[in-house]
């Protein structure tokens, strides 16, 4: 397998007697970004857990070239760690049976951390976080286990605005920094336009579509997707067009 | 599940204030149990009779003072000591592995079944080494089934292993009720029945080395496994996303958990309680990494019983069982750490 390739081939998945997505096939090059769309209970985070090796398929392939980092849409926890002590426990792929983390680990989580803008948040605790800090924690624990591909369930739900727009761009800013292969779902089309170079659409167990943002982004393909008409807008900003996305709720 | 644990990580000086200040309580807590008891021993006798034995010191002390202090006092300080840092980094260590502060070595069913493993090898035998094994493989054996049963889905949320615990516990104390129908009653009963009650009024230094060495090794594995302790508290799904094969690493804990939680009750019967309540409050000190954690509640632990064993045996005539007396401290605080946490919603997990 090649690094950095993420590839599902007629995958499969059965919850008891019941479909939850059948012959779902898509490809991300290295570097790529890639989002999943789809509403609630489709499969989107069960896609993304067998992607990860977390969840046996019940058939077909869901294969990755690399190591992967893997960011939960749940991210609580039973005890509150430190910062610190949380993104260091991202190196536990390199760190064997009965050993601790060394200085080498801790300079790459300290470095880890001064690339997403966290540098001085190495003794605060994680209860005193907020819900985006938490967001770019978990994010820098995941790429301190040095990934190819990075793995994120949601990573702006939750979230305001300013939030998502920090999370969206710091996925977009270590992408292209350490090349990686970026694949998350998200219910929001616009998050897909601004990141994505791949879309895959999981309308319902039978039925998904996948390709280019560009093709797959339109205001028919949403609307069959939600059952919300959703309409493409070009938007006049800062003397830029923009493009949005927007859902009616009529 | 919530965030707990609010306190502040302490710097690295408060650290070394924090154990500076655990090593000399518990310095002073053996310097003053020693002279403790029915037979009471000045201070400055039990210092005397401890440094004579590395320093030439001229006895101002009566024969009779040494041989308390040295034969009967000392080993049982000890055996009390061990078990209390033992039960409290078993706590400490499952506490972390099934990411949750309520859970200890009674709760998870390892004391009940060894309590059945140490009473089946007093029916069946005389030897020390087959009451530790006993109680260690039962004690598995126990916490095995109430893992099993309390798992869904990957998950074994509170009120599933407390629940677990109470099937297992009840089962296993059944088979103990049986063990003493059937054992004689002028002999081995009175045997099972003063082991059970959990005391440390037989202690020997052969005894001490009994218990010693495999509270010592499961709790170097546990200290050792610190790191990854941290990562499984995460939660299976993320540490096994995170490149730790749970399952394996659970494993090697759980075992070392029953190792030293077997010892301990091998040694002195069944003392509830200190494994749930010891580590909570060390985690107040230390916050949760485990690297501090398990250390501090192995100190916490020992001060605690040395204490509550000089209750036991001097406040009143007769000897208290020791694990009456745990049990009537923690399980109040248990029920008070269970209230709080039912409003931060561990209990709706």
């Amino acid at each position: 397998m090649v690094v950095g390739v993420i590839r599902v081939e007629q995958a499969e998945f059965r919850y008891g007697d019941a479909w939850v997505f059948r012959g779902v096939s898509f490809e991300l090059q290295r570097g790529q970004t890639g989002a999943i769309l789809g509403p609630n209970g489709r499969g989107k985070t069960t896609l993304l857990k067998a992607i990860t090796g977390l969840l046996k398929l019940t058939s077909g392939i869901a294969e990755t070239g690399g190591r992967i980092g893997y960011v939960a849409q749940r991210n609580d926890m039973a005890f509150s760690y430190k910062v610190l002590d949380i993104v260091v426990m991202g190196r536990a792929a390199h760190i064997g049976l009965f050993r601790t983390p060394g200085a080498e680990d801790y300079r790459i989580a300290r470095r880890t951390l001064e690339r997403l803008g966290l540098g001085s948040f190495t003794d605060r605790l994680y209860s005193q976080l907020s819900g985006g800090e938490r967001q770019l924690v978990m994010i820098a624990r995941a790429l301190a286990s040095e990934c190819e591909v990075l793995i994120l369930d949601e990573p702006t739900s939750a979230l305001d605005f300013s939030n998502q727009a920090l999370i969206l761009e710091t996925l977009r800013r270590i992408a292209r920094e350490d090349g990686l292969t970026v694949l998350m779902t998200t219910h929001v089309p616009q998050h897909a336009q601004r990141l994505a170079d791949i879309v895959l659409l999981m309308y319902g167990p039978d039925r998904q579509d996948w390709g280019t943002a560009a093709e797959m982004l339109t205001e028919d393909r949403l609307e069959a997707l939600y059952g919300v008409p959703v309409k493409a807008l070009e938007i006049q900003h800062d003397g830029r067009t923009a493009s949005a996305l927007v859902p009616l709720f009529l | 599940m919530s965030v707990a644990d609010q306190t502040a990580a302490p710097s690295a000086v408060k650290r070394l204030g924090l154990w500076g200040v655990l090593l000399i309580l518990l310095g002073l807590t053996v310097l003053v149990s020693l002279g403790i008891g029915r037979f009471g021993v000045p201070i400055d006798h039990v210092a005397g009779i401890l440094l004579a034995n590395v320093l030439p010191i001229e006895p101002t002390w009566r024969p009779v003072e040494e041989r308390v202090v040295e034969l009967i006092r000392m080993p049982r300080i000890l055996i009390a000591g061990l078990a209390g840092a033992g039960l409290a980094v078993a706590g400490a260590a499952l506490q972390g592995v099934f990411r949750n502060p309520l859970v200890g070595p009674q709760i998870i069913g390892v004391s009940s079944g060894a309590a059945f493993g140490g009473a089946l090898a007093i029916l069946l035998s005389e030897s020390q080494v087959l009451l530790i094994g006993g109680a260690f493989g039962f004690g598995l054996l126990a916490m095995v089934v109430v893992y099993t049963i309390s798992r869904q889905q990957g998950r074994a949320s509170i009120l599933m292993l407390v629940l677990s615990g109470i099937v297992t516990s009840a089962f296993f104390s059944a088979l103990v009720s049986v063990t003493k129908f059937v054992a004689d009653p002028d002999d081995k009963l009175p045997a099972i029945v003063f082991w059970l009650m959990g005391s440390f009024a037989s202690a020997s230094y052969d005894k001490v080395v009994l218990i010693a060495v495999p509270v010592a090794a499961g709790a170097l594995v546990i200290y050792l496994m610190r790191f990854q302790i941290n990562v499984l508290s995460l939660g299976d799904e993320e540490a096994q996303s995170l490149g730790l094969r749970v399952e394996r690493t659970r494993w090697i804990v759980l075992v070392a958990v029953a190792l030293v939680s077997a010892a301990v009750v091998a040694a002195a019967g069944v003392v509830g309680w200190v494994g749930l309540v010891i580590p909570h409050f060390a985690r107040m000190l230390t916050g949760p990494d485990h690297k501090l954690l398990i250390p501090a509640s192995a100190l916490i632990g020992a001060i605690y019983l040395i204490h509550v064993d000089n209750v036991a045996r001097a406040s009143i005539a007769a000897e208290i069982p020791v694990g009456i007396i745990t049990a009537l401290l923690g399980a109040p605080v248990f029920a008070y750490l269970l209230r709080r946490a039912a409003n931060k919603g561990w209990s709706s997990e």
